[in-house]
């Protein structure tokens, strides 16, 4: 069952991600993203881990990917219009990127070993990950939390500055 | 294998229930509205109106689905049906009682009770967005591509201070489980006033939730996306027949969870007096409780013009937010200190 699940979430998640890519309006692309997004969560719920599955849900399909579609339809980017290549040379940059992600595929697949499914642990529960973020992940996470604000900030002059 | 059928009986038993009820919604939004503005509303179809909603199933069934030419008929499809989905799907996580002995066995009176159960729930109001801004663009209508647009704006707005307005619950009951919610507010103070949290010490959250989801159901005073002096029907303009019934009942199904989700939170779920013996009493507080609220809603509609876009950001922005925030710190500190 649970394997028949993973084969399910697997094979919608990279038929999507091939979606993202391949579609040529940037509208399509996102709802395949969404679609990804929603495979990646069920990786998630099969793991036990219902935190992060939710709020994976909540962040990315729920805030960054609306905002993704209003975008693309407030500045009614056309499928044409997204396919201009300004950089040439931006193209090459993918061969070392596309062989980083090899060696890393490769790298994971050697060292994987027969775990354990960590389903029924409490890896993933609100409580374990409270916990882990403000005790052992404490200072990424105060970095992290820095980093938004800066974000916020910059977003705050930016908006202010065009009002002039 | 029984807890499968038993599973299944209850979600066919709360969908049915919901379903029907929601047909009844409408009929008695437009009696409360025809009372309030001085008619009679429906009266035609059976006794006081009351077979009206089916008259409206089998009228939207029948009629004509028409079509907009538009480059993307499979998302204009596809759009009614994220918009219900979401919507119907909340109903899994919402406690309407407690627990009954029923033919010698204990059974729940909720589908099932998640240890994320809220923000299941929210997430759930996240992809709701998704309905009315595909429909906004999928209908190749400038007034619908306003309408999605206006939506979407909207509920990433209200959504935060909605989500942020009920951090203080769950700081006070110490769960993001529905089913516990409800029980940390049970009983009373000094024997007369419920310990719920509407009041205390969330009188703050509870009136920061309600208003925001108000907006986050896109109805009167913040039904912008539909205006219809602006937008003609907004981001369902060019949807007819099933299709329309579609949004019209995900948008119903959306202020039954709200208030249903409100009477969670805030105000004990199936608590009352006497729920400890005769556990069956808990859901008809339960609807009691809810009702109320969606009476309110109707009320609101009937009561209070519209705002201008420009009013209803600011508001959301610049009041609801930082309220939401004060009430998260003020919580926090009770917390700390209780």
């Amino acid at each position: 069952m649970e394997r028949a699940l993973f084969l399910i979430f697997a094979v919608t998640a990279i038929g999507a991600a091939l979606n993202v890519l391949l579609r040529r309006h940037p509208l399509h692309s996102a709802l395949a993203l969404l679609v990804m997004l929603g495979a990646l969560t069920g990786f998630y719920v099969l793991l036990g881990a219902y935190f992060l599955a939710v709020i994976q849900v909540v962040i990315y399909a729920g805030a960054i990917l609306v905002l993704f579609l209003f975008v693309i339809m407030l500045l009614n980017v056309r499928a044409e219009e997204a396919r201009i290549e300004r950089r040439p040379y931006v193209r090459w940059l993918a061969v070392p990127f596309a062989a980083l992600l090899g060696a890393e595929i490769i790298y994971l697949v050697r060292v994987f070993e027969e775990n354990p499914s960590p389903s029924g642990t409490s890896v993933g529960v609100t409580e374990a990950v409270g916990r882990e973020l403000l005790t052992t992940y404490l200072l990424p996470f105060e970095l992290t939390s820095i980093l938004i604000l800066i974000a916020v900030l910059g977003a705050v002059v930016l908006a202010r500055r065009e009002r002039r | 294998m029984g807890l499968i059928v038993e599973a299944v009986l209850k979600i066919v038993v709360v969908f049915g229930v919901v379903l029907t009820f929601l047909a009844y919604l409408a009929l008695f939004e437009r009696k409360i509205l025809g009372w309030i503005q001085l008619r009679y509303g429906p009266n035609r179809v059976g006794p006081w109106g009351l077979l009206q909603p089916l008259a409206d199933l089998l009228k939207f069934l029948f009629k004509e689905d028409v079509r907009p030419t538009t480059p993307n008929p499979i998302l204009f499809s596809l759009a009614p049906i994220l918009s219900l989905v979401p919507a119907l799907m909340t109903y899994a996580v919402i406690p309407f009682g407690d627990r009954i002995e029923l033919f010698g066995r204990e059974i729940t009176l909720y589908i099932t009770s998640l240890n994320v159960g809220v923000l299941y729930l929210f997430a759930l109001s996240g992809l709701g967005v998704y309905g009315i801004v595909i429909a906004g663009w999928a209908s190749n209508s400038k007034y619908s591509l306003l309408g999605g647009l206006r939506s979407a704006a909207q509920m990433i707005s209200y959504e935060l201070a909605l989500t942020l307005s009920v951090v203080g619950v769950l700081i006070q009951a110490g769960s993001l489980d529905l089913v516990e919610i409800v029980r940390a507010q049970s009983g009373t103070y000094f024997g007369i006033i419920p310990k719920w949290h509407a009041f205390w010490y969330q009188p703050l959250g509870f009136l920061l939730f309600f208003i925001a989801a108000v907006a986050e159901t896109n109805r009167v005073p913040f039904d912008l996306p539909e205006a219809e002096t602006e937008l003609v029907a907004g981001y369902h303009t060019e949807y007819s027949a099933t299709k329309f019934a579609m949004f019209y009942v995900a948008e119903y199904a959306n202020i039954l969870a709200v208030s249903a989700l409100a009477t969670t939170l805030f105000l004990g779920g199936w608590n009352g007096p006497g729920v400890e013996r005769v556990p069956l009493l808990g859901v008809f507080y339960f609807g009691a409780k809810t009702a109320v609220f969606l009476f309110i809603y109707i009320w609101l509609r009937a009561t209070l013009p519209r705002f201008r876009y420009d009013q209803l950001m600011r508001f959301g922005w610049k009041v609801l937010l930082p309220l939401a925030f004060a009430n998260i710190v003020f919580s926090s500190v009770m917390a700390l200190v209780a």
